[in-house]
């Protein structure tokens, strides 16, 4: 049914992680911790198993050691018993590593999916409270993005950074006793090199996190231009206009390679710095280390007495080096997690602002349930505009008995259908009242009021799903019959019957399948089915040609019989005979009347009845 | 693959280079662990620590060396990346542009729209990530092999055995892992479909009051996509311990090896120590290739889609004149027994044969689904004829140059197309018209009026779909634009329906006045839009049933006549 939008087409452009203030942040990141504490026991069961996991693994490097002294002594003097016992130690160690590290992405994905299960639900159903405005002044493509792109940015940041900065700080702190443990001195050296690194990433990131929003927001322009010249492809090409759209591509497309290549440039200086900066700890270790093992062996044969501080055994270089390596390595990371933070941040606050749209107003707490209608209809005194700046109705007054029709013509864009949103409570008056029943709408219940219209509006909408599915929409468990009855007086019966499927023939997403003039019809197939007091007709016949029209006119008829009535269309026929025509005109009510007293006025009204024949 | 391929061959000699220097970095870099070892066994012995101090220098110089090496390498790589996918994405765009309705709705536009952005995002990625670590990865690996190997041959021969069982465990990881995300991402589609189709009938949903319903629906579709995804990646969980407990096995089995070789003088324990530095190399190494793996195949499915599109066959290829022999006689809009069919099953035009001649008026009225569209999308030549012939001056279509056929059309299709700029360009639409030509342009299509009452005119800003103008003034704008680039025959597809009916005949009026020897073919559903064309064409599933001018047609078709009472009559107010 629709044509565009992707997956999350602009969306990337969410990726550049805006400035935020310190304490916006700190409210996302509270709520963010919400979700993990619904899981506190998964949460708390991870932490374990990553400090195990972590633990374990440090500990090999120091079983290795001693395994290594034990080789040592040389040629005929290994002493095996130990060297077999460490080994088989670090096996177990590594087997349980290795299981507890399984377990723990398993879970963790487990998680992850479940906070994200429940993310994209709380946020869809807070969407489904949303007044109709909303969807009025937001992009679908901005709404998918935000439920998709944006949620699975905001979980895998949680998944995959949360544990990465657990896991770092132990290994980190790990690494540190251990080596601290072998050679305090040694140590030293990471008091020169770590700063160095830490100052290095932070001026790096803090050069290239520009050119990274940079790079999504070129990147999502580049996306935005390219689905919005598809979906006018064909017009592109009937004008043949295919190669100047395509040079302006080419401009867009330079553009986004060339923030890419930016990026790139800087940040591939990145890795390989920060493993020179390792390599020069590797190097200072193995230097001092050196000397130190020198000492090692010239204390060993009794040579010289030096303190056992600058002294290191052959194993222990070995399992420092190692450590060293361990250690180094989540410190290059912390520069990258930082970033993802950010922007998952920056995620999480868009999807926390839909969230926070004011839903439509909750009924009143002591809201009657509407029931046996009859359709009387009263507007009384309403004042109504979108924006309060921009009035659109001023004083509008009307009454409808039971049965009426009240047509509501004048230009497009007049704002006729404005009436219809208040007639359903998708928007509430600013001042004066509407009454069903007598009844002030504002005292019932929303789901009652809007049951007791039918409205066919000049949008289709059907959505993916069978014929049968969509007709019945209005009405579940509506028997065959009944839903055969309605489509043969929406005059679509015979055309669904003519399908393959039938009435289980799949409306799919393009729909190039089925013509818009059908489209209609099965929406007003929809409408006769759902048998409601009321009805609201918005240029329900506009996609369907005049004759059709004419031939459902009979049962449009039927179906307007007996029930009070607002329609909005171009069919004279229909407006010439109705109780009360509205004339509106630039948001106003200029013209209100039968048909016969408003060609009396001569007015407006007139005026546009005589264009008709103006040819 | 193969598309890639030729994008990246003129640079191959660029490649060439980027490869050996990070090559050169690489081995650079593999040689500190051997200087390690070398300082370890041979030189501490010496007692010299002015050597010690040296041989650690030397240390130093080469991860400088690495450090240059490697950063040079990827600034190439990420220029080789950028150039490629800068082309390839050229390629992709201009081939997307030119598809034939056919192949556009066989591809579809979602599909399209993925391969455009996400796809050649996917490649540019992989282009670079493959010339930065597809050349590390493998190197340290095959380095780290052999450089264990002249340490000590045994030793090497244990580490490789596991090997094999990484390589292993990865594929047959990835294997099952890669049909599992395809699976993910068809159900992130269907979840994304159901919130696109709800913000869409949001009011139809309200005054159904089927909230509840759609949350439900929602919530399948939501399960689903976590059950996928949950599948995808506990599946792709394993890789990581699974390869990291081989290695780590291996490094156990080399330590008890290299005990049993100490004892027996065959090697020395130093030796044992590079090895374990050798070991962290290779499974960093290993993990970069599991990756680059994981990453190639996604790399290779996004080529592919590319691939599919950039090498369809072009069809409506223009045909030579002895094929279709042109009329030389003949003027105007000539349809001789067309028939056609979308699907290739039933008819959705049959034996349609009509002339008009040059200047003239075509009126098209009909049924839904009738073939009204169809009809002015075989003039256009979007499609071919099944049978027949369709000719515009005596040529059939088939054989006029396509960039001929497009010049002499100035089309409004149903819900056509207004894009994020200013009116003025929406107008141009890329053509090399005077604002004078726009302004003159506006003013015939009765769209003037409301965009002088814009303060910036026509550079107010239009958004996209042109949402924040009505429907009356969006066709208003695409009527100008059609006009604009004075075409020789319009084609106006429904193209007035939102106007009410004094704009309407205004226009009419302006168009007959102005372009008087422009041959224009409406399809309406007014009877009043085509009452005064010089011919009208009453269509019925596919077939002419009634032709001629109004007065004719009230007299022999009863269907006109019936469309005519029901409107005219009846009349119509907006």
């Amino acid at each position: 049914m629709n044509k565009s939008g992707i997956k999350a087409p602009r969306s990337t452009r969410g990726a550049g992680a805006p400035k935020m203030s310190r304490d916006a942040k700190a409210a996302v990141v509270r709520r963010i911790s919400k979700y993990l504490v619904q899981h506190k026991g998964t949460v708390l069961i991870c932490f374990v198993m990553m400090v195990c996991s972590n633990v374990l693994a440090l500990a090999a490097p120091k079983l290795s050691q001693r395994a290594i002294d034990a080789i040592e002594p040389g040629v005929g003097k290994v002493d095996f018993r130990s060297v077999i016992f460490y080994c088989a130690l670090m096996l177990v160690f590594y087997i349980l590593s290795a299981l507890l590290s399984y377990l723990l992405a398993v879970t963790m994905v487990k998680l992850s999916q479940k906070i994200i299960y429940t993310m994209r639900r709380e946020l869809f159903n807070h969407l489904t409270e949303l007044p109709v405005g909303y969807f009025d002044t937001h992009a679908t493509g901005e709404i998918i993005s935000r439920i998709s792109y944006d949620i699975d940015t905001v979980n895998t940041s949680l998944s995959h950074d949360l544990l990465q900065i657990g896991a770092s700080m132990i290994t980190v702190a790990g690494s540190l006793v251990m080596m601290a443990s072998i050679s305090p001195v040694l140590l030293l050296v990471f008091a020169f090199t770590v700063p160095m690194s830490i100052l290095y990433t932070k001026y790096r990131s803090g050069r290239v996190r520009p050119l990274f929003r940079k790079r999504s927001q070129k990147l999502g322009e580049l996306n935005g231009y390219a689905e919005e010249m598809l979906s006018g492809q064909k017009t592109i090409r009937a004008y043949g206009r295919e190669k100047v759209i395509s040079s302006r591509f080419d401009e867009k497309n330079e553009e986004a390679v060339e923030a890419y290549y930016r990026s790139e440039y800087y940040s591939a200086t990145v890795g390989p710095t920060v493993n020179f900066i390792n390599n020069l700890s590797l190097s200072l270790v193995t230097m001092l280390g050196g000397i130190f093992y020198l000492f090692y062996l010239m204390n060993e044969t009794g040579s010289t007495n030096i303190l056992p501080l600058f002294t290191i055994s052959l194993g222990g270089v070995s399992a420092f080096v190692q450590y060293s390596r361990k250690f180094a390595g989540p410190i290059n990371e912390f520069a990258n997690i930082v970033s993802d933070l950010q922007s998952a941040a920056a995620a999480a606050e868009k999807v926390f602002a839909v969230m926070d749209e004011a839903p439509e107003l909750a009924d009143v707490p002591n809201a009657e349930t509407l029931s046996h209608v009859k359709g009387e209809v009263e507007l009384s005194h309403v004042r109504f505009g979108y924006v309060p700046e921009r009035v659109i109705l001023r004083d509008l007054s009307l009454k409808a008995q039971p049965g009426n029709t009240i047509a509501i013509v004048g230009p497009t864009g007049a704002g006729k259908t404005t009436i219809i949103n208040l007639l359903m409570r998708f928007y509430d008056v600013n001042s004066g009242k509407i009454l069903v029943e007598g009844r002030e709408i504002r005292g019932l219940t929303r789901e009652s009021l809007r049951q007791a219209y039918t409205m066919v509006l000049q949008e289709t909408w059907l959505f993916h799903g069978t014929i049968y599915e969509n007709i019945t929409y209005g009405r579940e468990g509506a028997s065959r019959e009944e839903v055969e009855k309605a489509a043969k007086m929406a005059h679509i019966h015979s055309y669904i019957d003519a399908l393959p499927d039938g009435y289980d023939t799949v409306l799919s997403d393009d729909g190039v399948n089925i013509s818009k003039g059908h489209k209609q019809l099965i929406t007003i197939a929809r409408a006769m089915l759902a048998d409601s007091p009321m009805l609201i007709l918005d240029e329900a016949t506009s996609n369907v040609d005049s004759r059709t029209e004419q031939k459902i006119q009979a049962a449009m008829q039927t179906l307007m019989a007996g029930r009070t009535c607002f329609v909005i269309a171009h069919r004279l026929s229909t407006v010439q005979n109705a109780n009360l025509i509205l004339v509106v005109k630039d948001g106003n009510v200029i013209e209100l009347g039968t048909h016969d007293t408003l060609m009396n006025q001569k007015g407006f009204y007139y005026s546009l009845y005589h264009s008709q024949f103006d040819h | 693959m193969k598309l890639l391929l030729e994008y990246l061959k003129p640079y191959r000699w660029y490649i060439a280079l980027t490869l050996t220097i990070k090559t050169l970095g690489t081995l650079v870099e593999l040689v500190i662990p051997y200087i390690l070892s070398h300082i370890l066994d041979s030189v501490v012995p010496t007692g010299q620590v002015r050597n010690i101090v040296w041989w650690g220098v030397a240390m130093l110089v080469c991860a400088a060396l690495a450090c240059v090496g490697n950063v040079v390498a990827n600034r190439m790589a990420a220029r080789v990346a950028r150039q490629s996918t800068q082309q390839i994405r050229h390629a992709l765009f201009e081939r997307v542009m030119t598809l034939s309705p056919r192949q556009l709705d066989s591809f579809t536009i979602p599909s399209l729209e993925s391969r455009l952005t996400s796809d050649t995002y996917h490649v540019h990625h992989v282009v670079g990530m493959s010339m930065r670590m597809g050349v590390r990865a493998p190197m340290l690996l095959l380095g780290g092999i052999i450089i264990t190997a002249t340490l000590d041959p045994v030793l090497t021969l244990v580490m490789v055995l596991v090997l094999p069982m990484i390589s292993v465990s990865v594929l047959f990881i990835s294997k099952k892992g890669i049909p599992l995300f395809q699976t993910t991402q068809r159900s992130v589609d269907s979840m994304i479909r159901v919130v696109r189709e709800d913000a869409q009938g949001i009011r139809v949903i309200k005054a159904l009051s089927k909230t509840d319903y759609e949350r439900r629906k929602y919530d399948r579709a939501n399960r689903r996509l976590v059950e996928d995804e949950t599948r995808a990646s506990t599946t792709m969980a394993a890789s990581n311990p699974l390869v990291t407990f081989f290695l780590n096995f291996g490094l156990v089995t080399v330590m008890l090896v290299g005990a049993v070789r100490v004892n027996g003088a065959l090697t020395q324990p130093g030796k044992i120590i590079a090895f374990i530095q050798y070991f962290t190399l290779i499974s960093n190494a290993m993990i970069g290739l599991a990756r680059i793996f994981v990453n190639y195949s996604k790399g290779a499915a996004s080529a592919q889609r590319i691939e599919e599109v950039v090498r369809t066959e072009p069809d409506l290829i223009v045909a030579d004149e002895s094929r279709y022999p042109s009329m030389r006689k003949e003027e105007g809009i000539v349809f001789e027994d067309v028939s056609f069919s979308y699907m290739g099953k039933k008819d959705n035009l049959s034996h349609v044969s009509f002339s008009l001649p040059t200047g003239g008026t075509l009126g098209l009225i009909g049924a839904t689904g009738s073939g009204k569209t169809t009809l002015i999308r075989l003039l256009m030549r979007s499609y071919d004829v099944g049978s027949g012939s369709v000719r515009i001056e005596g040529r059939d279509v088939r054989t006029i140059p396509h960039e001929e056929l497009n010049g002499m059309f100035g089309v409004v299709m149903q819900n056509d197309f207004i894009f994020a700029d200013t009116i003025a360009e929406n107008i141009r639409f890329g053509r090399e018209l005077s604002d004078e030509e726009i302004r003159h342009a506006a003013r015939l299509a009765q769209a003037s009026e409301f965009i002088e009452q814009y303060e910036d005119g026509y550079e107010h800003l239009l958004q996209s779909k042109g949402t924040n103008i009505s429907g009356g003034q969006k066709q208003r704008i695409l009527i100008a634009r059609a006009l604009a680039g004075n075409p020789r025959i319009l084609l106006l597809d429904d193209a007035s329906s939102a106007l009410d009916y004094r704009t309407d005949a205004a226009l009419r009026r302006s168009i007959r006045e102005n372009m008087r020897n422009v041959t224009t073919v409406v399809v309406a559903q007014r009877v009043s839009s085509v009452m005064n064309s010089d011919l009208i064409l009453v269509l019925d599933e596919g077939r002419i049933i009634g032709a001629g001018t109004h007065e004719e047609l009230l007299a022999t078709c009863e269907v006109y006549r019936e469309i005519s009472d029901s409107q005219i009559g009846g009349a119509i107010l907006e």
